[in-house]
C-alpha cells in the first residue's frame, strides 16, 4: 500500500533550493492541490524572478516565468484571455511586496481571479541575503549589517492586513510551514485559494511564513524554532479577510 | 473595394487592429495616444474583447506579456515616456520570443519632454530598447491609410518571426485625419504549439521563459534569433523611392517628415534641381539596399528629422561614407518647414558635390 507519493502536477526534478529551505514543502502542497482539484490540465503557473523562478522546472502544467514584480499583470493577461484557465503566481517577499507593490495593490483592487501564493521569509535570497519589505525590525542582513534600523528605513509591511483594507479581494491568509500543524493549515488555505477561483469568486491571497536558514544563518531547526519566536508574533496567522465567508455570516 | 472613411490617425491603428483579430488592449493614458485607449474602450466590449486600464505602463507591457504567452493578438500603445517605462517588458518579450504589437506615438524629449509631435525616439525603437541584444520590427507609417495598413502587417510579421512590432508613428500622424479604406483579407494567425493555455494532460508543459543560466545556452538562443532576425532583414524591408531615377539629390525621410521632404522635392524639381527621396517604411529593418544604390549615384544625401539626428546615423553606414550627409532637422515638438528642406537641398546641390 501506497501511503505517501509525489503528486502528479510536481515534476520529477531535483530542486535547487537550499537544505531546509521551505519553498520544497509549499510547492508540494500547490501540486497537492492541482491533483485534488483535477486542474494540472488547465492551470497555468507564473513564477518572477526570485528564489522560485525556476519554478517552472517544479510544476507539470504550464509555466510562465515573469520579470522581478510583474506576475499579477501577467497573471491578468493569461487570465483575461484564457478565463478558464487556472492561473496562480508564486512571488516572495522583495517581489510582492517592494518591486511589485503596485501590481499585487491593483490585481487585489480588480478582484481578478487569480490565485497568489506569496512567500513571506522576511529576506532576499536568491541575491545572497538583503534586507526585503518584510524584514523584521532590528533583523541582521547584507544590507541592514547593523539591524533593520526603521528610523532609517522604515518598517514591515505586513500584506495580508493592508490588502484588507481593500473592498476588492476575495480572501486572504496568512499560515506557515514551520510545524506539522501550520503544514495541514496552510494546506487548507491553499486549497481555498484555488478553490474560490474554480468557483469564480476572485482574488485569493495566501501569504506563507517561510524560512531561509542559509541567509538567516541558522541551523534548518533553528530556522523553524525563529519563525514561532520572532516571524509570528510579527505576522500572527489566521484570516484577513474571506468574503464569503462574511455573507454567510450576515445571513 | 470599401468605401473609405475619414479617421484619426490613433483610432484607425485601434480599428484596423481590432480588424487584424486582436481582442485584448491593455494601456495607460498618456498624450497624444490617448484616442487609441479611448478608442478601445468603446469597442472591445461590444466584440467580446477586452480593454483594461492597466495601473501602470509596467503593468500594461506585463498584460501584454500575460496574453502574448497564451497566443492571442494583443496590443498596448503609448508614448515616449510611457514606452520608456514598457522597456523592460519589450526586453522581456523578446526573451521568450513572444509576438505583440506596440504602438508608440512620439512626443518631443528627453524626460517629460513635451507633448508634440517628435522623432526622437528612432535610437531607442530600432537599436532594441531596453536591455540585451534583441530588435525589433519598426513600422514608420506616413498617412492615416498607412496607420492601418502597417498595424495589421504588425500582427502579421509578429506572429510569423515570434517577436514584437513596433509602430513607430508622432504625434501629427496619431492626431490628423484622413479617408481610410479598411478592406483587408486578415490570414488566420499561425499555429502556436507553444502557447501556455493549459497542457489538457495531453501534452508536456510549456514554458515562456526568458532565463538561461548556462551561457551556452544563452549564446545558442541568441545567436537563433539572430539567424531570424537576418531572415527578416532579407524579406520583410521596406520603403518607398519617389523621383530617384534621375536624382542628383537624396532626400531621406520617414513619417511626417516625409511627407514634408515631398513639398520640398516638388518645389526644387520646379526649379530644376534633380532631387528625389528614400522613405524607410521599415526603420528596423533599415534599407540599406536603396542607400547603398544611391550612393553611387548621388552626389549628396538630406536626413530630413524630428530629432537632433538619429537616422543619419544608419543612412552613413548604409552609404558607406561614399557621399556627404547632412541634417535637416527640427526638434523638441517643432516641424521643418517644406522652405527649410528646400534650402537644405538647394545647400547640398551647391556644395554636396565631391
Amino acid at each position: 500500500m501506497v501511503v505517501f507519493d509525489k503528486p502528479n502536477a510536481l515534476a520529477d526534478a531535483s530542486m535547487h533550493y537550499c537544505p531546509g529551505c521551505t519553498h520544497g514543502i509549499v510547492h508540494r502542497l500547490v501540486a497537492e492541490v492541482m491533483d485534488e482539484l483535477g486542474i494540472e490540465g488547465r492551470t497555468i503557473g507564473i513564477a518572477p524572478v526570485g528564489c522560485s523562478v525556476m519554478a517552472y522546472n517544479y510544476f507539470n502544467c504550464d509555466m510562465i516565468e515573469a520579470a522581478h514584480g510583474r506576475a499579477p499583470a501577467v497573471a491578468t493577461g493569461v487570465k483575461r484571455a484564457e478565463p478558464d484557465s487556472i492561473v496562480f503566481t508564486y512571488q516572495g517577499d522583495g517581489d510582492l511586496a517592494s518591486i511589485g507593490m503596485a501590481e499585487t495593490v491593483h490585481s487585489a483592487a480588480r478582484n481578478e481571479n487569480i490565485t497568489i501564493i506569496f512567500i513571506n521569509n522576511a529576506i532576499y535570497g536568491m541575491t545572497g541575503g538583503q534586507m526585503a519589505p518584510t524584514t523584521l525590525p532590528g533583523q541582521v542582513t547584507q544590507t541592514s549589517p547593523y539591524g533593520r534600523d526603521v528610523n532609517h528605513c522604515g518598517f514591515p509591511i505586513k500584506v495580508c492586513e493592508m490588502l484588507s483594507e481593500l473592498d476588492g479581494p476575495e480572501y486572504l491568509e496568512r499560515v506557515a510551514v514551520n510545524n506539522v500543524k501550520n503544514v495541514k493549515n496552510a494546506k487548507k488555505a491553499i486549497k481555498k485559494a484555488f478553490q474560490n477561483q474554480v468557483d469564480g469568486k476572485g482574488f485569493s491571497l495566501v501569504e506563507v511564513i517561510s524560512s531561509c536558514p542559509t541567509n538567516w544563518g541558522m541551523t534548518p531547526k533553528k530556522a523553524l524554532e525563529w519563525i514561532d519566536e520572532k516571524m509570528i508574533p510579527y505576522y500572527p496567522l489566521g484570516v484577513y479577510k474571506d468574503r464569503t465567508a462574511a455573507k454567510e455570516e450576515t445571513k | 473595394m470599401a468605401d473609405k472613411v475619414l479617421m484619426k490617425g490613433n483610432e484607425a491603428i485601434a480599428e484596423a487592429a481590432i480588424i487584424a483579430g486582436c481582442k485584448h488592449y491593455f494601456g495607460y493614458p498618456i498624450t497624444p495616444q490617448t484616442e487609441i485607449a479611448a478608442y478601445m474602450a468603446k469597442r472591445m466590449p461590444k466584440i467580446g474583447g477586452v480593454f483594461l486600464q492597466a495601473e501602470s505602463e509596467i503593468a500594461a507591457i506585463n498584460m501584454v506579456y500575460g496574453v502574448a504567452a497564451t497566443g492571442h493578438r494583443v496590443m498596448t500603445s503609448s508614448s515616449s515616456p510611457g514606452i520608456s517605462l514598457k522597456g523592460e517588458g519589450l526586453s522581456y518579450l523578446a526573451g521568450a520570443d513572444l509576438p505583440s504589437l506596440i504602438v508608440n506615438v512620439q512626443r518631443g524629449g528627453p524626460g517629460l519632454g513635451g507633448i508634440q509631435p517628435s522623432q526622437s525616439d528612432y535610437f531607442q525603437a530600432t537599436k532594441g530598447g531596453a536591455h540585451g541584444d534583441f530588435h525589433m520590427i519598426v513600422l514608420a507609417p506616413a498617412s492615416v491609410q498607412e496607420m492601418a495598413d502597417l498595424t495589421v502587417k504588425g500582427f502579421e510579421l509578429a506572429d510569423k518571426y515570434r517577436m514584437t512590432s513596433m509602430i513607430l508613428a508622432d504625434g501629427t500622424m496619431g492626431q490628423m485625419m484622413e479617408p481610410v479604406a479598411l478592406d483587408y483579407e486578415i490570414a488566420p494567425a499561425p499555429e502556436k504549439p507553444w502557447a501556455t493555455v493549459g497542457t489538457k494532460m495531453a501534452r508536456e508543459h510549456n514554458i515562456v521563459n526568458s532565463l538561461f543560466l548556462a551561457p551556452e545556452e544563452l549564446e545558442r538562443v541568441n545567436f537563433e534569433r539572430y539567424e531570424r532576425y537576418a531572415a527578416i532583414k532579407e524579406n520583410e524591408t521596406m520603403y518607398e523611392e519617389y523621383m530617384m531615377e534621375d536624382a542628383d539629390i537624396c532626400v531621406a525621410a520617414f513619417g511626417i517628415a516625409a511627407r514634408v521632404a515631398k513639398n520640398a522635392i516638388n518645389e526644387a524639381r520646379k526649379q530644376g534641381i534633380k532631387v528625389g527621396l528614400i522613405r524607410p517604411i521599415t526603420l528596423w529593418p533599415f534599407p540599406e539596399a536603396p542607400f547603398k544604390k544611391a550612393a553611387d549615384k548621388v552626389k549628396a544625401v538630406v536626413s530630413v528629422e524630428l530629432s537632433m539626428g538619429q537616422m543619419i546615423e544608419d543612412i552613413r553606414l548604409a552609404t558607406e561614407c561614399k557621399v556627404p550627409v547632412s541634417l535637416c532637422n527640427r526638434a523638441g515638438g517643432m516641424i521643418p518647414s517644406p522652405e527649410q528642406v528646400l534650402e537644405a537641398i538647394k545647400a547640398a546641390n551647391n556644395g554636396g558635390a565631391k
